[in-house]
């Protein structure tokens, strides 16, 4: 299943702002072709994490590297969907014209998206369940709608990876679901697919990869070895309550978990 | 006899251009200055920096003030330059004071444009008072005059000094939006993937300063600083209301600007008036209507949405009532439709015409002095409660 060049390879990265670090001396070695999670408490610098290897943010020291070469050199690889409370969604834009932004990173400067961008718009928004949507106005959109259309959009760019920032944020159960399936697809078809998420109680059932993240890396590696109890104490704190049931030992069957994060 | 006949022609022409051109040459400025205005000021809009054009459309002023210090030229193209510089370099530093986290953008706006467009006004007093270089024509322009200021090829008339000026500048700009369009739209749309793509937004944002300054420097000789803004902010502002697609804002932003122009111009030779006063008048009126009548999002169209939903909301309410209290002993009481109101607390009125209107509907049937649902009524009610479950 994994290719033998890893799909994203971190090395000694450390982000500060001013001297404060975010992130601290991560090592991270990504395969090809797992679906992970990244969890950890808020201010852990997850979302931090992923503007960091998307360049979005310059790192104090360390380097990223995917598929082997800076990220620079492998944008049209890399897919990213940021959060949905990122953007404005009262621009002026129809759904379609969001998701075709997708393929903006293929056409490069100055060529206009046309009839196939179009086409491949259309096709990644019927794989979302939103074909019919296609000429809504944006802020016409509810909160699950709005991440299925940021999620056609990374569709389309028909990447190797996928940078997800909370794509579960404030979206219904359903859509939930529908999402978690395409991601799942993804991954069968090969692809790398890396998820801020924070919500403890779904990790097994969603992911296959998993990485422990406050500040500094605590654990990582397939969800049975590395998301242990153990490792959510590191990463939590005190913060954090284990309910009834217990968490996987490493290949154990029956993986469900009651965890509860105090605020 | 033809030699007398082309002299009468000339002379004709002569005649037109003294006294038929500066009209029509005014309005033509006004127009293609409103269009070159309203294109990028569609941006800003977007990007929520309208009060940014406030700023630049001052501060060009010491760019400006500065490069005539160094050329000693008043219409060399190194003030342009110097102008745009100083536009970018307010933006930067309205950017700069923010993001030390000391300070809001809106203070930062109204530290930073003051600040500079006062130390161009002390060096106006203080060493260039001699100079054509006059606060007032900054702030209010001299439209009426710009037809006065000419290219001349040798005794060839070329027209109107700001009309080039300003048809260059809105040339610059169509070009770049024709060129940038994609780029624009994802950079102002979705920054963070803009730049995770490769496009450069910052590059991208103060290019867009750029334009904004050279369109300020252009139209301010013209038309002065605050009516810049009037035309940077509101046309976009007004078509906003109307569309939902970026293309038909440009349009109909350009439209708007172009109608201001021409109704403004029109209003101050009837009203012998300012003509940058009258056209800025025109642009608030402009947006005004749109802010009221737009279809979709205008006042009036909300208003009538509310109305709507809120009568709908009270049928469903009766409805509801009157299928609660269905067969059971009450209903002789509650299903009265001359005591229907002191139930449900509702106007008298009010009660009445959301009777009528469901009766009309054949959602209920109105006897001397008992209500009754009917089918199609029954279903909507149980319908009702079922959607809220």
């Amino acid at each position: 299943m994994t290719s033998e060049q890893p799909a994203i390879q971190i090395t000694d990265l450390t982000v500060a702002y001013r001297d404060k670090p975010v992130l601290w001396d991560i090592d991270l070695t990504v395969p090809g072709g797992v679906l992970m999670g990244i969890i950890g408490p808020n201010g852990a610098g997850k979302t931090t994490l992923i503007k960091t290897i998307l360049g979005l943010v310059r790192p104090a020291a360390g380097q990223v590297l995917i598929y082997g070469k800076p990220y620079a050199e492998q944008r049209r690889l890399v897919a990213y969907v940021p959060q949905r409370s990122s953007v404005d969604w009262d621009f002026p834009a129809s759904v379609l014209d969001v998701v075709m932004m997708g393929r903006y990173g293929a056409l490069g400067w100055f060529r206009r998206p046309g009839k196939r961008e179009r086409e491949l718009a259309l096709e990644a928004l019927a794989r979302v369940g939103m074909r019919e949507f296609a000429h809504r106005q944006i802020s016409q959109l509810s909160g699950g709608q709005q991440q299925r259309v940021f999620l056609a959009r990374a569709l389309v760019q028909d990447a190797q990876v996928y940078f997800m920032d909370e794509p579960f944020q404030g979206v219904d159960a359903t859509t939930e679901r529908a999402i978690v399936g395409l991601l799942q697809d993804l991954r069968a078809a090969g692809k790398t697919v890396v998820v801020v998420h924070h919500d403890l109680q779904t990790v097994t059932e969603y992911f296959d990869w998993v990485a422990l993240l406050n500040v500094r890396l605590v654990a990582s590696g397939p969800v049975a070895e590395a998301f242990t109890e153990a490792a959510l104490r590191a990463t939590y704190g005190g913060r954090i309550a284990f309910l009834e049931g217990r968490l996987p030992d490493a290949g154990a069957g029956e993986r469900r978990t009651g965890v509860v994060v105090s605020s | 006899m033809r030699k007398e006949a082309r002299e009468r022609i000339a002379h004709t022409r002569k005649l037109a251009i003294e006294y038929m051109n500066p009209l029509t040459e005014i309005i033509l400025i006004a127009v293609v200055t409103a269009i070159a205005c309203a294109l990028p000021g569609v941006f800003l809009v977007l990007r929520r920096m309208a009060m940014v054009s406030d700023a630049i459309t001052h501060t060009v002023l010491l760019g400006i003030v500065l490069a005539f210090f160094v050329v000693r030229d008043i219409t060399s193209p190194v003030l342009a330059i110097a102008a745009a510089a100083a536009g970018v370099a307010t933006v930067a530093l309205i950017e700069l004071l923010h993001r030390t986290e000391r300070i809001r953008e809106d203070a930062a706006i109204g530290l930073v444009f003051p600040f500079l467009f006062s130390i161009a006004v002390i060096l106006i007093a203080r060493y260039a008072g001699n100079v054509h270089l006059d606060v007032d024509a900054v702030l209010l322009g001299e439209l009426a005059f710009a037809p006065l200021d000419r290219y001349t090829l040798g005794d060839v008339d070329l027209g109107p000094r700001a009309l080039w000026l300003m048809s260059g500048i809105l040339l610059m700009s169509l070009l770049l939006l024709l060129l940038f369009y994609k780029e624009l739209k994802l950079a102002t749309f979705d920054a963070a993937l803009a730049a995770a793509l490769g496009f450069a937004p910052a590059a991208l944002h103060y290019g867009l300063m750029s334009v904004v300054s050279l369109t300020a420097v252009g139209a301010f000789n013209a038309v002065g600083s605050v009516l810049v803004v009037a035309l940077m902010v509101a046309p976009p502002a007004a078509a906003y209301l109307l569309t939902d697609r970026l293309s038909h804002m440009l349009v109909l932003s350009a439209a708007f600007g172009a109608l201001a122009a021409i109704l403004g111009c029109l209003a101050a030779f009837a009203l012998d008036a300012s003509l940058a006063g009258a056209m800025a008048v025109v642009t608030g009126l402009i947006f005004g209507a749109a802010w009221v009548f737009a279809p979709e999002r205008g006042l009036l169209a909300q208003a009538l949405r509310y109305a709507r939903q809120r009568q709908e909301f009270a049928q469903a309410m009766l409805l509801v009532h009157l299928l609660h209290h269905e067969a059971t002993p009450q209903e002789a009481v509650e299903c009265d439709p001359s005591h229907l109101n002191e139930h449900l607390r509702w106007d008298a009125a009010f009660t009445a015409q959301i009777l009528r209107r469901a009766e009309q509907r054949g959602l209920l049937v109105r006897q001397k002095d008992l209500i009754t649902l009917t089918e199609s009524g029954r279903r909507l009610a149980a319908q009702t409660l079922g959607g809220e479950g």
